[in-house]
């Protein structure tokens, strides 16, 4: 399921990238900053900007900590993918984990496997809130793929019209 | 760092960071609760002036703090919030256990 096996169409794809970091916390931050750079072409609001970086943060950290327990370390990898459709980002956060036994019960707002780790459930209901959508696969044993869109730039012709 | 955690009276006041995210908090909350132990602190302010990033990894630090302070009757204060924490705080319901301190 995570093997992505489709053939893409590359006719609607105006840019694309592809990294692979170790799965320790101190890159958390060096996500944050690659998605913001990737989409830094399209003038993004700093909204925006806040929005995905928020996003991307919580799905890399949830592969640290609960795809690879806890800390993670620099064997573990972390997947990220971004491609942008004109003004339309897509990013998937891809973890070879432990994965989501039950996807739907991990989504709801305020259900965390981690109290102890002071962790508090809002990490999906904040890609849910912060991105235009959201899609989750996974499975137990094989790892997690999170994919969000957002459409970027919603604020470049508000800028235009003054 | 240490600069960055005050006690005044029974108030811990921490200056959080640029960024508050998983990194980060590790150590946020282990060096907040070192002092709310051996200081006998009872309530915590956390001050987000610097703060222009944080993740739910923020929530569970003023969670955590709250759950340690609240049973002896101590509360959780925030100070310097801007529009970004301050949805953050609602998404999240701790409008309702943190008390926002206008400027
Ligand atoms: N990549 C992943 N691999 C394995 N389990 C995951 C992964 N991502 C999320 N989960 C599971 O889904 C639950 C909910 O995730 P979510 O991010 O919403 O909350 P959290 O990480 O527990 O808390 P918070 O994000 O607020 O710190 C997690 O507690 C965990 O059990
Ligand atoms: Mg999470």
């Amino acid at each position: 399921m995570i093997e992505v096996t489709e053939k893409k169409d590359y006719r609607l794809v105006t840019n694309e990238m592809r990294l692979e970091f170790a799965a320790v916390s101190d890159n958390e931050a060096f996500a944050r900053m690659a998605v913001s750079a990737f989409i830094a072409p399209l003038n993004p609001t700093l909204e925006e900007l806040s929005d995905v970086k928020t996003a991307v943060s919580e799905a890399v950290t949830n592969a640290i900590i609960h795809g690879y327990g806890n800390q993670g370390s620099v064997i573990d990898r972390v997947q990220m993918n971004c491609e942008l459709r004109g003004s339309v980002l897509m990013v998937e956060i891809i973890d070879r984990g432990v994965g989501i036994e039950d996807v739907n019960r991990a989504m709801e707002p305020l259900f965390t496997t981690r109290p102890e780790w002071e962790r508090s459930g809002m990490g999906f209901a904040f890609m849910e809130a912060f991105m235009d959508d959201l899609e989750v696969l996974s499975e137990p044993d094989q790892g997690t793929l999170v994919r969000m869109y957002k459409k970027i730039g919603l604020g470049s012709w508000i800028v235009d019209e003054e | 760092m240490e600069e960055d955690y005050k006690v005044i009276d029974n108030y811990l006041m921490i200056k959080m960071p640029v960024e508050v995210d998983h990194h980060k908090s590790i150590d946020i909350s282990k060096r907040a609760d070192r002092y709310i132990v051996s200081k006998n602190v009872g309530n915590v302010v956390f001050d987000f002036e610097r703060t222009t990033f944080m993740d739910s990894s923020g929530v569970g630090i003023i969670l955590g703090r709250y759950k340690k302070i609240s049973c002896f009757g101590g509360k959780v204060y925030a100070v310097h919030v801007g529009s970004r924490i301050r949805r953050i705080l609602l998404l999240s319901g701790l409008e309702n256990i943190v008390e926002l301190i206008e400027n």
